[in-house]
């Protein structure tokens, strides 16, 4: 009869033993986690409460916040924070979707997504060293601008004389960087054309000293020449013998804006068009012969930064998205990929319609990611933006650490910053609790 | 004859390069994107006369330009020897202990009844995309306190704090799907908490620690943004001791690029050596915003 009386008395110390046991297993196991976590729900407290203070710790409301949005150099920051948040994580995501797709087409698409995911390990500081080299504004320099320049140099390729001038405009006049004759010339008439602002080294080996070639009624003729002899020898825009003819021009006879003749000098640096009606022309030495070489983009000044920051990010981050997404497409079940084949879909209506569907859940991801990493931007910013354009690439993170450590030391502006930056990140935070309470449930 | 035979293989060839066009395709994008690290690597082998003179792939037509005495005389500098030091100082630690703090409390959220748990593990799960700038303020006023601002000891803090959150999340998550029977089954046997969670659990736990570890060190070796504002010059890693060369990037060229690639050497050996883990981690869910 005692018997359970007593078992049950034992349970019952048991189970108080075991509560005992396990209070203090929490307090011991959870002890450090639970003060740094503390910590930090009280720093975002402290932010928050602070955001309402001035430098100086007086209660100034929500003058703060109106000054991020009020002040010149904060408001490109939250504009930029825009450009941003618009452009890059789709971009990211797109080229995911894209690139994800197109490994699958591949036998070695294990070497491309490693290829892909390098950048993501590395540092910003590490990555933005490297942006900057590529960027460098010299062709001959920075890796981009030599790539654009093998383009343009195809399309337009650079003049045998680039940078020249008229040496005077007395009787020629520059036009969209050619040069033509003040007025029409009659068919047997002569235009001549003398040139400064020619390096030496750029003067031809075949060139000779000028020739004024004898006129012919039945073409129009004239010398193209560098005026200039050494010593201050020669009259300024005079064709005296000595000086060097300039050969490889291209000469055109204009008549009513259309080019009707064209002619080359010779290495006397003298030309005859020829086969003209007669009548009065327009002489043009075109520009083709004196373009510049493509001298670069300044990826770093100010019109390029933000674009060249945003190459730098997809460069990282691209890697990542690939990744996911194409563990997302290889768990896209095939039979349904092979069903709506069978029903006569085409390529394009089977991605359309099964693919991406199958693969919103995990493009979502991607690109809620890509808002939040974005609006965190802070350290690529400040190593490949050189110190005199960072005003025009600032973004909030910067300014935030530039309120509060960089000299201004106002730490109520700072905090209005981060509070701005965490109110963005908000409605992230609370969507995932939210989730992970479905999924608890 | 002879033309219909070139005519043939010209089409044969336009064949081959329409079936293999996703293969070029992918190979171009393949080395555009290698060719930045490949340049940063280059020029760390250049002079910095070289480097401000010509781009590095001509280096590539003219090899014998090529040095190592950057990294000789990178190596006799002792504010980057002193950096260098600094990063191993910094990371180790700030890897070991936020792994092992989460592992205590992932163990108890996961395994100890209590109340409350629900509640701490959704704040925990709300902490995690948290901007760091939101904790800069007061810290820096807790380490000036503690007299710790500026110390090797106030940036692992710091990255103690933001490791957590992720930290405790991953190891909850994967020790929350271990079988309950294993664990019944060991209480039953008389182990207490510390016993079942050193004995049983956590040799159970090797994949998920060894991922975490490696993301977690790669985060602290990567930190830029934290080092700023809580390393001074002489506590400082890699990373914040090249960004304050950069402020005459021209003429510290030569100790900019080797430098950087010093910096990404180690990330990079562990990329190599653990893409596996690395892969799967990041599959499993294990990276941070």
């Amino acid at each position: 009869m005692p018997t359970p009386v007593t078992s049950s008395a034992a349970a019952h110390t048991g189970r108080r033993r075991d509560k005992m046991k396990n209070k203090l297993a929490t307090i011991a196991f959870l002890g450090p986690a639970f003060i740094v976590l503390g910590l930090l729900v009280y720093a975002i407290v402290f932010t928050v409460g602070r955001s309402f203070f001035d430098a100086y710790g007086g209660f100034v409301g929500f003058r703060n916040y109106q000054r991020v949005f009020s002040e010149q150099r904060m408001l490109v920051a939250v504009r930029n924070n825009a450009i941003w948040v618009a452009i890059v994580p789709a971009v990211v995501t797109s080229l995911g979707v894209v690139f994800a797709v197109l490994t699958e087409r591949i036998r070695w698409s294990a070497a491309f997504r490693m290829v892909l995911f390098m950048p993501l390990v590395i540092s910003s500081l590490a990555a933005g060293v490297t942006f900057r080299f590529m960027y460098a504004g010299n062709p001959n320099e920075g890796f981009v601008n030599a790539v654009i320049q093998q383009v343009v140099h195809i399309a337009k390729p650079p003049g045998l004389y680039p940078g020249a001038r008229l040496s005077t405009d007395d009787f020629a006049v520059a036009v969209d960087g050619a040069f033509e004759s003040k007025a029409p010339v009659q068919l047997g008439g002569q235009a001549n054309f003398a040139l400064a602002a020619i390096r030496p080294q750029l003067v031809p080996e075949n060139a000779t000293t000028l020739t004024v070639p004898a006129s012919s009624q039945s073409s129009i003729s004239g010398v193209v020449w560098l005026d200039f002899l050494s010593g201050g020898r020669g009259t300024r825009g005079y064709p005296d013998p000595e000086k060097t003819g300039l050969p490889g021009i291209r000469v055109e006879a204009v008549k009513d804006g259309k080019v009707v003749a064209t002619a080359y000098t010779g290495n006397d640096g003298s030309y005859a068009l020829t086969g003209l009606a007669p009548g009065a022309y327009t002489i043009r030495l075109s520009a083709d012969s004196f373009r510049q070489p493509f001298g670069g983009y300044y990826w770093l000044g100010r019109d390029f930064i933000i674009p060249a920051l945003i190459i730098a990010y997809v460069w990282i981050n691209t890697g990542f998205a690939v990744m996911m997404i194409g563990a997302g497409l290889s768990s896209i079940n095939r039979d349904l990929l092979e069903a709506a084949r069978t029903e006569g879909a085409n390529e394009w209506q089977v991605f359309r319609y099964v693919t991406i569907p199958a693969l919103m859940p995990v493009v979502t991801v991607i690109f809620v990611r890509g808002i939040i990493s974005v609006l965190k931007i802070f350290d690529l910013v400040l190593v490949v933006a050189p110190e005199p354009v960072r005003a025009d690439a600032t973004v909030l993170a910067l300014e935030m650490w530039n309120a509060a450590f960089g000299g201004m030391n106002d730490h109520g502006l700072g905090s209005a910053l981060a509070t701005i930056l965490f109110l963005l990140i908000l409605p992230v935070m609370l969507s995932n609790i939210r989730r992970f309470r479905l999924d608890q449930q | 004859m002879m033309q219909r035979k070139t005519g043939g293989r010209i089409r044969r060839a336009l064949g081959l390069v329409q079936a293999r066009a996703v293969d070029i395709i992918m190979f171009v994008v393949a080395v555009l994107w290698l060719i930045p690290t490949v340049g940063l690597f280059v020029q760390s082998l250049r002079t910095g006369a070289d480097i401000g003179q010509s781009g590095w792939w001509t280096a590539l037509a003219n090899p014998r330009t090529l040095t190592l005495n950057s990294y000789i005389r990178l190596l006799n500098e002792p504010t980057m020897l002193r950096a260098l030091k600094n990063t191993f100082i910094i990371t180790i630690p700030s890897t070991i202990l936020v792994v092992g703090v989460a592992a205590l409390a992932a163990y108890a959220l996961a395994w100890i009844p209590f109340k409350g748990r629900e509640a701490l593990f959704l704040v925990i799960v709300g902490l995690q995309v948290v901007p760091t700038q939101m904790a800069f303020i007061p810290a820096a006023q807790i380490f000036r306190f503690m007299g710790i601002f500026g110390t090797v000891q106030g940036v692992i803090c710091f990255h103690l704090a933001f490791g957590l959150p992720f930290a405790i999340f991953l190891l909850r998550n994967f020790l929350g799907n271990m079988p309950k029977a294993l664990l019944e089954a060991a209480q039953i046997d008389g182990a207490g908490h510390l016993v079942l969670f050193l004995r049983v659990l956590l040799p159970l736990t090797v994949p998920a620690i060894a991922s975490l570890s490696i993301f977690q060190f790669l985060w602290v070796w990567n930190d830029m943004m934290i080092a700023l504002i809580f390393a001074e010059p002489v506590n400082a890693p890699l990373t914040t001791a090249i960004y304050s060369q950069m402020r005459n990037f021209a003429s510290n060229v030569d100790v900019i690029a080797p430098g950087a690639f010093l910096q990404m050497v180690v990330p990079l050996i562990i990329f190599f050596v653990f893409q596996r883990q690395l892969v799967q981690g990041i599959l499993g869910g294990s990276i941070k915003d």
